[in-house]
């Protein structure tokens, strides 16, 4: 039934095709408003979607051992994957290796086998460079004699290489890699790092965000509780430390924080303390200088709530014989979750991606998984890795997010 | 209706301005630093001497040393600079990661002349630096005699601050854990050395604080945050000199080093990079940069043209060289990936 058979029989009885009208008119509606976000969708799919796809994409395409070794994969195919391959393989291996070594792609493959077989690089080298050795005509005895190609667990890694798409570098984000014998096991304690760290950014978050709340909320609500032109003044107050970069607060916390610096002195001349404390390069410092810089995130969704309810409902659950601070509790707060939740996902996730002020006011024990992400992008040119790392990160944060939502209503977000 | 006029003739005097400097343009060299007090030092010595000379503009760039720009660069094909300064151990990673281009040396000079391990594929020596330790004496009442006593927590207590990195320390760490210089990297090459060379770190780990700038090491001492440091002997040098400040630096036990400057894959006027590089790498242009930062020549026949107050300041000066070791960057090149992982674990624990 279309519109015009609806418009012409404006009486027939079909409350069913009547529904469908309105969602068909509907629809219309929705196509228009797609229609006029439509440009701003697109400019968030290629600024924001796409490249992180790209760069995701790294954390599990890697092609660089099987661009480097096309002969020896092939000789391989007939491989039983037992112990040591066959001399043919082998000697499809020294062609591999010498035809690396003159495209100049040889370090790249040996740095691609290396971080999946740690020492492996400096062993490729040498081999390459004993096949270059003028006169060196039995390839497969020069790599028998190397302990390095005759151990299965070198091959065993090459084959896993191989495959282009690789769980590798999301095994490694997580403490995990794979055996000699094809399962996943944890790695040697000494190696283990990136479960530790992505616990403490998890925690260092909540922190920040439970000492933003606990401060945050008195605050707005003495804000939106004195006159006017006094909670200007407040609110102005709140915001001008958000007007200055993140970089020079933090800076200007390390000058605060430091052995010989303002807090010490006035800790010290008020007899809180004996000695000087370490506040810089410890886990104390870092959340002062986080939770102050994350202060007005999660205020001012708070305060935007608590601006609109009205005085007078506190006044008639006290006239209706509430206790304050049953009133309070029955009355007040549960208008005020909403702004609550919101500005603490806020600070949550922004504290998740925090990487300056780690950098600069954190120890070594205190860096968060970002320090760690720029240290792979920035240092050790590992992006494989650093995408991992992002993925990880990204998937755990929306896990918690829906976990959030679920348990607290994602739609009680609305009102603000 | 004036002002119209006005804005008109000024925007066509532009334009004609801007056609003509075009067509007569000065040939431009692009070189990216990692800034403070050493390219101040490099743009005195070598950046305006050359410009003069040769009538090249060269444009300054700064960056904190780190390859990852320089991959980006060479990855995306948008390669805007002709050179980079680079820390030896790097220049190996960007060689072997195939960002730096391979260097021909006929352009350069011979490469002979050039201190042992200073002339390498992809990179010329600039300079010699050494990692010192540098202490306030108002602080530290008993002085200390070599780096290693860095480890010694009961005769200096307080905090330290080492470089986040593990070259170096772990180096320091075995030596002073009693390995003789010329073993250290033998030993360390094998996995009971390297844990033989944490477990020495691991005494003295609650009491470090870790720099990663080369300009925090002074900033670290002057707020009196660390007792001492080890650093570039060329920034201390320099906090002394030129703002006063009262620090000492103990040479015993430092590890010389190497600056080097290379030419990104792809940059777009590799000729004129050449043509600096041959600049700075004659001796009596090599030795210029002493004069401006405390750092030595990298060739052998280029101590004769140093200023003769510069040179009792050098790493390399006779009387810093009682004991010390060379820093061994095929060592950091084969094993650098590993030990760095290894080092950020065991930081994160």
């Amino acid at each position: 039934m279309d519109q015009g058979q609806f418009i012409t029989a404006p009486n027939a009885a079909d409350t069913r095709s009547v529904a469908a009208a309105i969602r068909r008119s509907q629809a219309r509606e929705r196509l228009r408003s797609f229609a006029l976000a439509m440009p701003l969708l697109t400019l968030l799919l290629l600024s924001f979607g796409i490249p992180i796809a790209i760069l995701l994409s790294r954390a599990v395409y890697d092609p660089t051992i099987a661009n480097a070794l096309p002969l020896t994969g092939a000789a391989m195919q007939s491989w039983s994957g037992n112990g040591i391959p066959e001399d043919k393989t082998l000697e499809a291996l020294a062609a591999d290796l010498k035809a690396s070594q003159q495209n100049g792609n040889l370090s790249e493959f040996a740095k691609g086998l290396n971080a999946r077989l740690p020492g492996a690089r400096s062993h490729i080298l040498k081999t390459a460079r004993a096949l270059d050795k003028e006169g060196v005509a039995d390839t497969v005895s020069v790599i028998k004699s190397m302990p390095f190609w005759t151990s299965p667990g070198t091959w065993a890694t090459i084959v896993r290489g191989r495959h282009a798409l690789t769980s590798f570098y999301l095994l490694s984000a997580v403490d995990l890699r794979w055996n000699a014998d094809g399962s996943i096991e944890r790695v040697p304690p000494e190696q283990a790092i990136f479960l530790r760290v992505f616990a403490r950014t998890f925690l260092m978050a909540a922190t920040v965000t439970l000492a933003t709340l606990v401060l945050g909320f008195p605050l707005a609500y003495l804000i939106s509780s004195v006159p006017k032109t006094l909670g200007a003044i407040l609110i102005v107050a709140v915001l001008l430390p958000f007007w200055t970069s993140i970089l020079v607060r933090t800076a200007a916390w390390t000058v605060l924080l430091q052995k010989f610096g303002l807090v010490n002195d006035v800790l010290l001349w008020l007899g809180v303390t004996g000695t000087r404390l370490d506040l810089m390069y410890s886990r104390l410092g870092l959340v002062i200088a986080m939770t102050h810089i994350q202060l007005p995130f999660t205020l001012l969704p708070i305060y935007s709530v608590m601006r609109t309810i009205q005085p007078s409902q506190m006044r008639a659950a006290y006239s209706l014989g509430g206790r304050p601070l049953t009133s309070f509790l029955r009355v007040y707060l549960p208008q005020v979750v909403p702004g609550i939740m919101a500005g603490c996902l806020l600070t949550f996730i922004l504290c998740l991606g925090y990487y300056i002020t780690p950098a600069l006011i954190g120890g070594a024990g205190d860096q968060l998984i970002s320090n760690f992400i720029a240290n792979y992008v920035n240092v050790e040119l590992n992006w494989e890795m650093a995408a991992a790392l992002s993925f990880i990160l990204l998937v755990f944060t929306m896990g918690l997010y829906a976990v959030f939502a679920r348990m607290l209503g994602l739609d009680r977000l609305k009102p603000v | 209706m004036k002002r119209n006029s006005f804005h008109s003739v000024a925007l066509a005097t532009v334009a004609v301005c801007a056609l003509f400097s075009h067509s007569a343009i000065a040939e431009e060299l692009s070189i990216m630093a990692s800034g403070g007090a050493w390219q101040d030092a490099q743009r005195k010595a070598w950046f305006e001497p050359f410009s003069k000379e040769t009538g090249i503009k060269i444009v300054e760039q700064e960056y904190l040393g780190d390859l990852g720009k320089v991959k980006a660069m060479v990855d995306t094909g948008n390669v805007p600079i002709d050179l980079v300064t680079v820390e030896t151990a790097t220049v190996l990673q960007g060689c072997d990661a195939g960002i730096l281009e391979p260097l021909d040396y006929s352009k350069i000079a011979d490469q002979s002349k050039f201190i042992e391990g200073s002339a390498l594929k992809c990179g010329v020596g600039l300079d010699a630096y050494g990692d010192i330790l540098a202490y306030d004496p108002n602080v530290l009442k008993e002085a200390p005699t070599s780096v290693l006593d860095i480890f010694d927590t009961t005769k200096f207590p307080g905090k330290r601050a080492m470089r986040r990195f593990p070259a170096q320390n772990l180096e320091w760490a075995l030596m002073a854990d009693g390995v003789p210089a010329d073993q250290v990297y033998e030993v360390l090459g094998t996995p009971e050395g390297v844990d033989r060379a944490f477990k020495k770190l691991d005494t003295i780990k609650s009491d470090i604080v870790w720099w990663d700038a080369g300009a925090q090491p002074a900033q670290l001492l002057a707020s009196k945050e660390v007792v001492m440091t080890t650093a570039w002997n060329g920034r201390i040098q320099n906090a002394i000199d030129t703002d006063s400040k009262p620090f000492k630096i103990v040479w015993d036990g430092q590890i010389l080093e190497y600056d080097m400057i290379s030419i990104p894959k792809g940059a777009k006027n590799p000729e004129l990079a050449y043509k600096y590089l041959a600049y700075i790498s004659k001796p009596e242009n090599n030795a210029k940069l002493a004069s401006h930062i405390t750092y030595g020549p990298v060739r052998t026949d280029a101590t004769e043209f140093v200023a003769a107050d510069a040179l009792p300041k050098l790493p390399n000066a006779p009387e810093h060289m009682n004991s010390y070791l060379v820093a061994d960057t095929e060592f950091w090149g084969d094993y650098g990936e590993d030990l760095v992982k290894r080092f950020n674990a065991w930081l994160a624990q």
